[in-house]
């Protein structure tokens, strides 16, 4: 009994002259209030029990929480690692589907560097011997003669100069393609831009395969003056087009021969802001099935080893970074259409 | 005597018309040039046997050198005109298949004019 509760009913116990009716009530009571106070002592335990095995269970979550964040953290670290190598992946396939766009420019670049070279030589061979025979007229006097030469030698001179620089552009453009995109923009020559892979991809073809024909048909806007946006990159764009469409006549030549005349047209459009470039082809065609994916990356329906599936998806890339766009019309079997537009001012 | 050339490169239009400057004042030979192999075509339609000799590339856009010869060896007058083909160098699969087709001589690029002229001289 509680120890105080006791004294108290103690001392009422041993006092005189008090009731005894209500001694007994009083005694009775503090039965009951003893009563109370063990029923409070008790409760009071339970839930110091309760309270400890609560902070032993909290204990134990927290751990469990630090664990598990601990995990967590790891394989936050894990994925990042994996999303740098996913990006360093990436860029190889990248550069190595520019690697393979170039081998298979280098044969039609050999080419093309070829005629250049010719007419610097023949010119320049040409002019020696314009050379002496300018001094032979010039000891006999006939002016006239002497005219006409110097004339000539001039004209040659502007040959040379002429193919020298086409044969450097052509290497220029070449080292071009294969170095990092810069993506920097700077003001070039769109049509001659375009005229320049229009051949080498043609060159390209023909070296791979000699049976491979095709009419080239240029519509360049006369009107376009030079445009300001990432040449490397546009180049690009126009040579993944091109070099598609020469796969598809390519492609529909293998199954009709007969009356089937392959053509590819390139046209460009000045639209005051803007410029609009459009790349047809009568060739394979494509289904609504196939269109719907072709933007896709590694969405390619080339034999394997033949397309990484990667030129339009870069391509797509390329012009939404310029604020373009680009879009496909295709006719299953009949041919197709590729049209990107882009601004002629890139900052 | 007239020569046809054909080539889509336009500048062996000057170049012939400078290595053949003396043969052209003194009247021994005469250039047309054809830029494509359909220019050659409307050419020899249209012109019939005036050019004696034929001498066109292999490697043009639209029409091939290789096309072009087939075509005049087919279909044009008899006797057909002498073609001489001009094939890249060490393009012997050109060079075999122009054989097939019929080409009386063959040239390599780069072009040695005076190995031209030698042959001109024979015709
Ligand atoms: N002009 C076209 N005509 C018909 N089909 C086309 C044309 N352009 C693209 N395609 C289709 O779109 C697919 C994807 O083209 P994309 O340029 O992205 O890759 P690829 O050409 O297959 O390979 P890569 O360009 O990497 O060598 C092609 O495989 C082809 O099926
Ligand atoms: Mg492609």
């Amino acid at each position: 009994m509680n120890l105080n509760l006791k004294s108290l009913l103690n001392q009422l116990n041993d006092l005189e002259g008090v009731d005894p009716k209500a001694k007994a009530e009083i005694l009775d009571l503090g039965k009951k209030l003893q009563k109370d106070v063990e029923i409070l002592e008790f409760k009071l335990d339970r839930t110091e029990k309760v309270k400890q095995t609560t902070a032993i269970l909290l204990e134990e979550t927290i751990e469990e929480l630090q664990q598990k964040s601990r995990a967590v953290e790891e394989t936050n670290k894990k994925l990042l690692h994996s999303l740098e190598e996913l990006k360093n992946t990436q860029n190889q396939l990248i550069q190595s589907e520019k690697m393979a766009a170039l081998g298979e420019l280098t044969a039609g670049i050999a080419h093309e560097i070829q005629n250049p070279l010719n007419f610097v030589n023949n010119f320049s061979e040409i002019n020696q011997e314009l050379v002496s025979e300018l001094l032979e007229l010039l000891d006999q006097q006939e002016w006239e003669e002497v005219k006409i030469v110097v004339k000539d030698i001039a004209e040659n001179e502007d040959k040379i100069k002429h193919h020298g620089k086409r044969a450097e552009n052509i290497v220029k453009s070449m080292l071009q393609h294969s170095r990092k995109s810069t993506g920097v923009a700077e003001v070039f020559d769109l049509n001659q831009l375009i005229d320049e892979y229009f051949r080498l991809a043609y060159h390209g073809m023909r070296a791979k395969d000699k049976s491979f024909q095709v009419k080239m048909l240029m519509h360049l806007d006369g009107s376009l003056t030079p445009i300001k946006a990432v040449k490397q990159d546009i180049g690009r764009v126009v040579l993944n087009l091109i070099t598609n469409a020469f796969h598809a006549i390519a492609e529909r030549g293998q199954f009709n021969k007969d009356h089937y005349e392959p053509q590819v047209e390139v046209r460009t459009k000045d639209q005051g802001d803007q410029v609009k470039v459009e790349v047809t082809d009568n060739g394979s065609g494509m289904s609504d099935q196939i269109i719907d994916k072709i933007f896709q990356p590694f969405y390619t329906t080339k034999p394997a080893g033949q397309g990484t599936g990667l030129g339009l998806s870069i391509s797509h890339d390329i012009i939404k970074a310029h604020g373009g766009t680009i879009e496909v019309k295709s006719q299953d079997g009949l041919g197709t259409t590729f049209t990107f537009i882009i601004p002629k001012n890139q900052k | 005597m007239k020569v046809l050339v054909v080539d889509d490169e336009r500048d062996v239009q000057v170049l012939f018309e400078q290595r053949f400057r003396k043969e052209i004042r003194n009247d021994e030979i005469s250039f047309a040039f054809a830029f494509s192999g359909e220019e050659a075509l409307e050419y020899l339609s249209e012109h019939g046997h005036e050019a004696v000799l034929i001498l066109s590339d292999i490697n043009m856009p639209g029409i091939s050198g290789l096309e072009l010869l087939r075509r005049i060896k087919q279909q044009f007058m008899a006797p057909p005109p002498v073609v001489m083909m001009i094939t890249a160098y060490g393009d012997d699969e050109n060079y075999q298949s122009a054989m097939r087709l019929g080409a009386d001589d063959f040239l390599t690029k780069p072009l040695d004019f005076s190995i031209l002229k030698e042959k001109l001289k024979e015709i």
